[in-house]
Order: C-alpha cells, then structure tokens, then sequence
C-alpha cells in the first residue's frame, strides 16, 4: 500500500508544491519542512517575517455551563483568569502529574473555550477530556473543521494590517478575535510559538488558500518568506519552547520540565495536584535544562548524555541553532547537575563532545 | 551539475585524483538532497581511510549523513574552512566545499568508481 495515500493533506498543499517546498510525513500529514531553506526561513522569522502552514494543529471545543469548571479541573493553569478573548497556555495533565498535551487554551467566554493541541495528540486529547467529562460539558473534536496559518516576525503585524485593512483586529499578545475572512469564519490569535511577535490564524478550510496568498502578497515586499516546519522546530528550540514527545511527555512533570508558570497552585485541585506538590515539597530530582555545546558536534534527539562520568539519560531535543550560530539542546539533567555552568558530555556516534549548562531562553527578542 | 574529470560513487561523492593524491567532497545532487548544510566531522590528518566504508559525516539542520570515502589510503589534508563555513559545501561542492585529501594506496580503485556520463545516468535512475 502506498504510504503517501494514508497522508493527510492540508487545503495548502497545491500551493506549497507551486513554492517548490520539500514535504515530508509529519504525525499523519503531508506537511511543508522547507521552501528556501531552514536557515533562511528561520532568519526571515527573526528578522522579517516567516509565513507558516500549520493547518496540522488539533482544536478542540469545550462547552457548556460547567465548561469552566471542567477546564480548572483538567488542566494546569487557572482559567478564571482569562478575560474573554485571552488565551493561556497550559498543561491537560494526567493523574500521575504528567502531560497529555500542552495546549494553548483559548476563552470565548465562561461557557465556551478552544483549545489548540499538537496535531499527533488531538484524538488522545479529545477521548481523555471526554473521559473527565458530564452532562454538563461537552467536548468536540473539532480539528477538520480548521485550517491554521501562523504569520511570524518583527513585520508581522504591519503584513497582517496591509492584508486585511480594515478587518486586522489591533490585538494584543496572547488576546484573540473572531473575524470573518474571505467569506470564511476565522479566528485571529495574537500568539506564536517562535519566539517572535506574530500571529496564529485559524480558518475554515475553504477560506485558507485565499488567506495565505493574500497575506504571501502583502508580505513579499516586507521581506516575508513561506516557512516550513524544520525552521519552526529551530524557531522553538532558540525559544525554548517545549515539543512534545520530545522535551515533555506523560511522564515527565510541569516542574520537571520548568513550567511551573503554567502550574495554578491556588485554583483549587486539578488532576496530578497532588503529584506535582509532593514533588514540590521534596524538590524534582530532575530538571529541564538549556546546554550548549561547547566541544565541536551537534547533540540531537536521544543522543546519550554522561554527567560525573555515568550515563544520564539522553538529549531531549538539540540541533544547531541559526540566529545564534551556536549548536544548542534541552536534558533532563539530574538535580544538583542542573545549574547554568555544569558541564557534562554528549556522547555524538560513540565519543564524548563537551557541553555545558546555559540560562535560557537562548533567545528572547528585544521588544 | 557533474564536472567532467572526475570520478564519483553511488553514495554522491566525487573524487580528483592529480597524481596520487585525491581530493575528495559530496556531490551537488548531495548537498541539494541535504538542504542548509550546518556541520563536517572528518578525521585528522594521518587517519587511514578505506574505500566502501564511513569515514565522516556531513550534517544539515535536520539530518545527519555519513560519507563514505570512495577510495582507500592516508588522509594528508583537511579543508579547515569548513569549520566556520561549512556551507561552502552547499555554494561551492566541487571547489571550496572539497572535505579531504588523500594519498592512494591503489590508484586502481578509481576505475571502479563511475565517470561524469555514468553518475548522471544513476542519478536520473537509470543503472550503471
């Protein structure tokens, strides 16, 4: 059986061969990783602007009059907090105090949110908040109802005003607006996972292909380049921005991973509460940590990793990072080795290359 | 983008041989396959090298990819550049992007690799 027939496509593909990118099969998608170039896309996103599919992404749609409740309850962060129209982004957390998704929570108003999920995550999101669920809730899968366009850059938000006129929200970070674009319903975030100023934009599928050439019109002229997910993955890990299933899983905690921002200690219980304040009393006896390599060699995903001289676990994510010209990574290093200067070893095709411990983010842009 | 003169693999490499030394790097069908080519690990100067097996790798942002050296012999030169630019091997495979120089232990092995006209048939997909 041809394994490209079992691919889901976006309502971007056609345009994305027409660019000339590379496609390659991402958690069941065909997906764009690159038109110009990683490097070239990542500087466009740090510089200019970067343009990027992520129709791949899940929504899920929580509602009903104890939707509220029922987010407080399920996931880590505290969405009382959330003004209509605001977005946060928390943890669906399992009862071991673990991750079943990271997810950018969206509040319509108290009896109505979307959730964005990771696209390989979102039918295990969905049955798992069904499986918390009652009457009074109700939880919708809605992923093949959106497509996703992320625009990303220091130029975004003057593309996004040239693209639209006057149907560009002013928005702040992290707020979000319905609009109607192209005749299509649309949902305009002012958020990113790139480290840069930007937006996400969600739209019904037949609205994509209009939005994306006209925001590719208005954005050429800006400096603004079609980006695919190899420079997203770049973008993030300069942010240090976690990928799940890589930096954060089932088994690995919000304190653990170094998101106890994300942890709302006074809403009340919450699935893996009492875990996570175990592990706060007795201290995580592993964290997240940002490195730099500082012998020659790139660490990556699952390369071993040697603390003191014994074996340590393994790279959670690395690779060479293209504004800062420096190789980089994420490790769950063992408390007490955690600290920025600590130096440790990667072990890159079976000899040790030195790395060190650094603050992060590696990257943050000025303002 | 296949120069005539020089000899290539079926693992997209190309060699020069003037003499008996070789000078040795991927080829552009390589470096295009590879995208952003970010890193190069060859070994030092004086390491013996064998035809048919890794002596190195070549890494882009996503990937990394083993090179194998198309002949056998003693490695007498590194291309340093690389180390701060390793994509000249992106602009420039066949000239500044040159990975090693060998000294050939049997320069009779150059006959076993394919020349400008089989290594284009290969890489269209035909055999050679």
């Amino acid at each position: 059986m041809p394994s490209d027939a079992a691919l889901k496509r976006t309502p971007l593909h056609a345009l994305h061969a027409a660019l000339g990118a590379r496609v390659a099969p991402f958690a069941g998608w065909e997906m764009p990783i690159q038109y110009s170039g990683v490097v070239d896309e990542h500087m466009a996103v740090r510089t200019k602007a970067g343009l990027f599919d992520v129709s791949h992404m899940g929504e899920i749609e929580v509602r009903g009059v104890e939707a509220l409740s029922f987010l407080q309850w399920t996931t880590s962060n505290d969405v009382s907090r959330l003004a209509d129209g605001q977005a946060h982004y928390s943890a669906i957390m399992n009862p071991d105090g673990g991750f079943v998704d990271d997810v950018l929570v969206h509040r319509f108003g108290p009896q109505e949110f979307m959730l964005c999920v990771n696209a390989a995550n979102s039918g295990k999101d969905a049955r798992w908040l069904q499986s918390q669920a009652n009457d009074e809730v109700s939880v919708l899968d809605r992923s093949a109802d959106w497509a996703q366009v992320a625009l990303q850059g220091p130029a975004a938000g003057t593309i996004l005003t040239e693209a639209l006129g006057a149907d560009a929200p002013a928005l702040k970070r992290y707020r979000f607006r319905r609009a109607d674009l192209f005749g299509a319903p649309a949902i305009v975030a002012r958020t990113g996972y790139t480290g840069e100023d930007g937006f996400e934009i969600y739209i019904a599928p037949q609205g994509a292909p209009a939005l994306w050439e006209r925001l590719l019109a208005a954005g050429r002229p800006h400096g603004l380049l079609p980006a695919g997910l190899g420079a997203r993955d770049t973008l993030r890990l300069e942010a240090r921005l976690a990928l799940y299933g890589q930096d954060i899983d089932a088994t690995t905690s919000p304190l653990e991973a170094g998101l106890e921002w994300i942890v709302a200690w006074d809403k009340g219980d919450f699935v893996g509460r009492d875990v996570l304040a175990r592990q706060r009393e007795a201290g995580v006896r592993r964290r997240l940590a940002g490195f730099e390599m500082t012998g020659r060699g790139i660490a990556r995903h699952g390369y071993p990793i040697r603390v003191a001289g014994a074996a340590a676990g393994e790279v959670a994510s690395g690779s060479y990072a293209p504004f800062l010209k420096k190789n980089i990574g994420l490790a769950y290093l063992p408390a007490g080795h955690d600290q920025a200067g600590t130096e440790f070893e990667v072990v890159i095709r079976d000899a040790p290359v030195a790395a060190r411990v650094v603050p992060t983010p590696f990257y943050r842009r000025t303002p | 983008m296949i120069p005539d003169g020089l000899r290539y693999s079926r693992e997209h490499e190309w060699v020069k041989a003037e003499g008996d030394v070789a000078t040795v790097g991927i080829t552009h069908h390589a470096q295009n396959e590879l995208g952003d080519i970010v890193f190069v690990d060859a070994p030092a100067v004086g390491s013996a090298v064998t035809a048919g097996a890794v002596f190195g790798s070549v890494e882009s942002v996503k990937a990394v990819s083993d090179i194998y050296s198309p002949v056998s012999g003693e490695i007498v030169a590194v291309n340093e550049a690389l180390r701060d630019g390793p994509e000249a091997v992106n602009a420039d495979p066949y000239g500044s992007g040159w990975i090693v120089r060998v000294r050939l232990r049997d320069p009779k092995e150059l006959a076993d690799l394919l020349d400008a006209a089989g290594y284009k048939a290969y890489v269209e997909g035909g055999s050679a």
